[in-house]
């Protein structure tokens, strides 16, 4: 209730500071009105438009899971020892009694044993950094599928990119910190990867670890990696995304009204405020609830990390899954050259597959500028199906990222389904290939299949489940025009044509200026709007009245009526 | 003394020392080496015995042969030498008699009485040594101490948990072959399993774990399973499961509420 009360003098406000009266303004606002221009900067940004739609609220998920991880993560810092010297442990928990541990793990138990709400808090904290991770990866995928990295929004699509990559150190120094049986093995997988990187990799484990593994130096300095150093630079990505956000405003999905040129939405307050900071408690909520149901990480179980010790089951947290997948599946490559070893077994699917991932996601948006040749602003979202090679692009990699997954479970996919450990392999050194392009083809059809669909829509209407028997014994469904909200949707994208190659002279034998578009280019312009089903014309609408609702129709002259009303409309909206 | 002096270079002598030294170490090997075969008919009867040869003939002799001797084109070890534990073991857990020749044998109900059982052993056992069943004073963990069950765990993870996993859930094996979980099981179980090694599990022998060690990791298990957990466990298979109840759980309630959030409209 405080709230409205709080920010409406503010309104009144900022007329008064537009005259520069003597008089001071009153109330809080005024207050600070007096001191910086806040009111006026309120008030534009209170009124700022929000569209509407479910998958636009993902990357709030990621943003108050990482709200959630600062709080419980201060927790944590209060009571956790970063500290790799070993002592015996006293604690409460009796069947790890005398057993030698870091002082980290021995804080760890702690922290779950000792410290009241400990167990909790370190529930909520990796519970949430799963859902921190996971969010990010959900809502770059929608903006992915939607085309909002299109231009002016590339370097959000980077920071986001970063964000995520940032993320995955995030967690994983994170994961690392208990010192626990599991987190020493992933910590051991990572010195492998180091050491894999050719020439330097020695070199550059002994100076990560401060000689050879495990060393006594690397959970100090996770630890500061974990609760300094990247959540800094989390912090300092997260401001410049919002500001870019706020910047460039939201796009929103196609709809009337709906340009590249507006934003249309709800305000900000009250309507979105009370949405999002609802929202913030929704998640903060699901994310207690998953703490106190859903046992993660028992570090108790695993025992400290003793380098003579494994256990069945070693896997890293889901994000670094990918990557554990690939070095499980990976045939055992090797080359020796003047004394060196190249373990292309764990450097190709560690560092290059990473690489691989970062790298391709960040250059997507400038390699689908290239191929299509737009470089025009977009505002208004893509809907999928009408970009099907994008679509397609990314199921075959969410797909080939999935495979990656599955194999990082080899061992549970074998144990729970009763299959083989090596027949699981096989399957799955084939299936990172050939299920992406599988894949592929798949979803290019669907999307050219519902295109087909939206198509059929526009030209005949919706169904109305009526069957009318002719006089003459014919039998037809009735069909309802579209509402002309549905016929602007469905008909308001651009489909624009593949590249033509340019012509190195003009009519004249002068030398064009400007860039030229060569061959390949061509090629990948033309596989990428391959296939697109065209879009109803306004003469294919008109024309569609013909044989629309009755067979003995065609012979007068059909009124268009609110059907080509509205299609014309989108068509001349979406121009 | 004069007999000897004169007859020492007798040409018989050296013979006769050389079979009189003979003698003596046949002798004293005799009396000084473990008698393997023997121990078992000693203790068991000889109606016993016979009454396994007979159980094994109907119910093992198919694949392992008449005499125990194994079939390796059915996959089918020698059970010469395996011991009444092996057999008590195998038949105790279900897993013998195979019903099919799968990879490995997977625990069912036991059909055999006590006593069938029990002379199913001693006649495998007649064929020739092997870790016989333990008494009860060789795998029970009472009475011992919180470190000395702390230290059972030290050894479960050092020595088990790489196969079994970190709290005894099991894990997958090369070409189909699982360990097996280790949850719910008798302390008899597990002495006999590792000290017989059953199917893919190397043998853990006295020499190597003594039976205080395996009382301590065997009491280790029991107070680990005895533990209250804290929250829904997900399976105990680490962080594969965590992950899938991320995404499941977490992600899907998350959008359903985000969905819920957005169709509510304020004002159109």
């Amino acid at each position: 209730m405080a709230r409205p009360a709080q920010v409406s003098p503010e309104v009144p406000a900022a007329q008064a500071l537009s005259a520069p009266a003597a008089a001071p303004a009153a109330g809080v606002g005024g207050w600070f009105d007096d001191r910086a221009p806040v009111s006026g900067f309120a008030k534009k940004a209170l009124r700022k438009a929000f569209p509407d739609h479910w998958s636009f609220l993902l990357g709030e998920v990621a943003l108050y899971s990482f709200i959630i991880l600062l709080l419980t993560g201060v927790f944590l810092t209060v009571w956790f020892k970063p500290s790799m010297a070993e002592v015996e442990y006293a604690g409460t928990y009796q069947l790890l009694h005398g057993v030698p541990m870091s002082e980290a793990f021995a804080s760890t138990l702690a922290i779950s044993f000792d410290i009241r709400g400990g167990l909790l808090v370190r529930q909520i904290h990796h519970w949430a950094a799963m859902l921190f991770v996971a969010s990010m990866t959900v809502h770059m995928l929608r903006v992915f599928f939607t085309g909002a990295f299109r231009k002016p929004r590339e370097v959000n699509w980077l920071i986001g990119v970063g964000l995520l990559s940032m993320g995955l150190v995030e967690g994983f120094a994170g994961y690392s910190l208990p010192d626990d049986l599991l987190s020493g093995t992933g910590l051991r997988f990572v010195d492998g990867l180091v050491r894999s990187i050719p020439i330097i990799g020695t070199w550059a484990e002994f100076f990560i670890f401060n000689g050879e593994f495990p060393g006594d130096l690397v959970i100090p300095r996770l630890y500061m990696v974990h609760i300094l150093l990247v959540p800094g630079l989390l912090l300092g990505l997260i401001s410049a995304h919002m500001a870019l956000l706020v910047y460039h405003k939201h796009t929103h999905f196609p709809g009337p009204g709906r340009k590249d040129t507006n934003v249309v939405g709800g305000p900000l307050f009250p309507v979105y405020v009370a949405k999002a900071g609802g929202f913030f408690f929704i998640v903060f909520g699901v994310t207690i609830l998953m703490g106190a149901l859903m046992q993660i990480n028992p570090v108790w179980l695993f025992g400290p990390y003793n380098p003579a010790q494994v256990t069945a089951g070693s896997q890293p947290d889901w994000y670094m899954g990918f990557v554990e997948g690939a070095i499980r599946i990976i045939p055992n490559w090797e080359t020796h050259l003047l004394g060196t070893t190249w373990s292309w077994n764990i450097f190709l699917p560690g560092v290059g597959l990473m690489g691989l991932l970062f790298t391709g996601l960040g250059l997507y948006p400038f390699i689908e500028q290239w191929i299509t040749g737009d470089t025009a602003e977009h505002h208004v979202l893509d809907r999928p199906r009408n970009v099907p090679t994008r679509t397609a692009l990314g199921v075959a990699g969410m797909t080939c990222y999935a495979m990656f997954w599955l194999s990082g479970g080899n061992d549970i996919l074998a144990t729970q389904f009763g299959v083989s450990l090596n027949d699981v392999t096989q399957v799955m050194r084939v299936a990172v290939f050939v299920a992406p392009v599988i894949a592929f083809i798949v979803t290019k059809r669907l999307c050219l299949s519902l295109q087909r669909k939206d198509r059929e829509r526009v030209l005949h209407g919706s169904e109305s489940g009526i069957l009318v028997r002719t006089p003459d014994g014919g039998y037809t469904e009735a069909h309802v025009p579209l509402e002309q909200e549905e016929a602007f949707i469905l008909t308001q994208h651009h489909q624009p044509a593949a590249l033509e190659p340019s012509v190195g002279t003009d009519a004249r034998g002068v030398r064009r200026r400007g860039k030229r578009v060569g061959g390949l280019r061509v090629r990948l312009s033309q596989w990428y709007a391959d296939g697109a089903i065209a879009k109803p014309t306004a003469a294919d609408i008109a024309d569609a009245g013909h044989h629309g609702e009755a067979a003995d129709a065609v012979e007068t002259t059909p009124p268009a009526g609110e059907l080509s009303g509205a299609a014309s409309s989108g068509k001349g909206e979406g121009h | 003394m004069r007999f000897l002096t004169s007859s020492r270079r007798h040409k018989a002598a050296r013979p006769i020392l050389v079979a009189l030294a003979l003698v003596l170490i046949g002798g004293l090997y005799a009396a000084v080496s473990p008698a393997t075969n023997s121990s078992a008919d000693d203790t068991t009867t000889t109606a016993q015995i016979a009454q396994g040869r007979q159980l094994f003939a109907v119910s093992c002799a198919s694949c392992h042969g008449l005499n125990g001797e194994g079939l390796a084109a059915e996959g089918a070890p020698s059970l010469v030498g395996v011991g009444a534990a092996a057999v008590d073991f195998q038949v105790r857990s279900g897993r013998m008699p195979m019903a099919n020749p799968l990879v490995q044998a997977p625990r069912k109900e036991n059909t055999f009485t006590d006593e069938e059982r029990a002379a199913l052993a001693a006649f495998v056992a007649s064929l020739g040594g092997g870790p016989s069943i333990p008494t009860e004073d060789q795998y029970t963990p009472e009475g011992l101490s919180e470190e000395a069950i702390a230290k059972g765990g030290d050894l479960f993870r050092t020595n088990c948990s790489a196969c079994h996993n970190f709290q005894g859930s099991g894990g997958a094996l090369p070409n189909g072959k699982v360990a097996p979980p280790l949850i719910g099981l008798e302390a008899i179980d597990i002495y006999e399993a590792m000290r017989t090694g059953p199917g893919q599990m190397p043998i853990f022998n006295g020499a190597a774990i003594p039976d205080t060690d395996v009382q301590a990791m065997v009491g280790y298990l029991d107070e680990l399973h005895a533990q209250p957990s804290a929250g829904l466990t997900l399976g105990g298979l680490g962080p594969v499961s965590e992950g899938l109840w991320a995404w499941i759980a977490g992600m899907g309630s998350l959008v359903l509420f985000a969905m819920w959030i957005t169709s509510k409209a304020a004002r159109k």
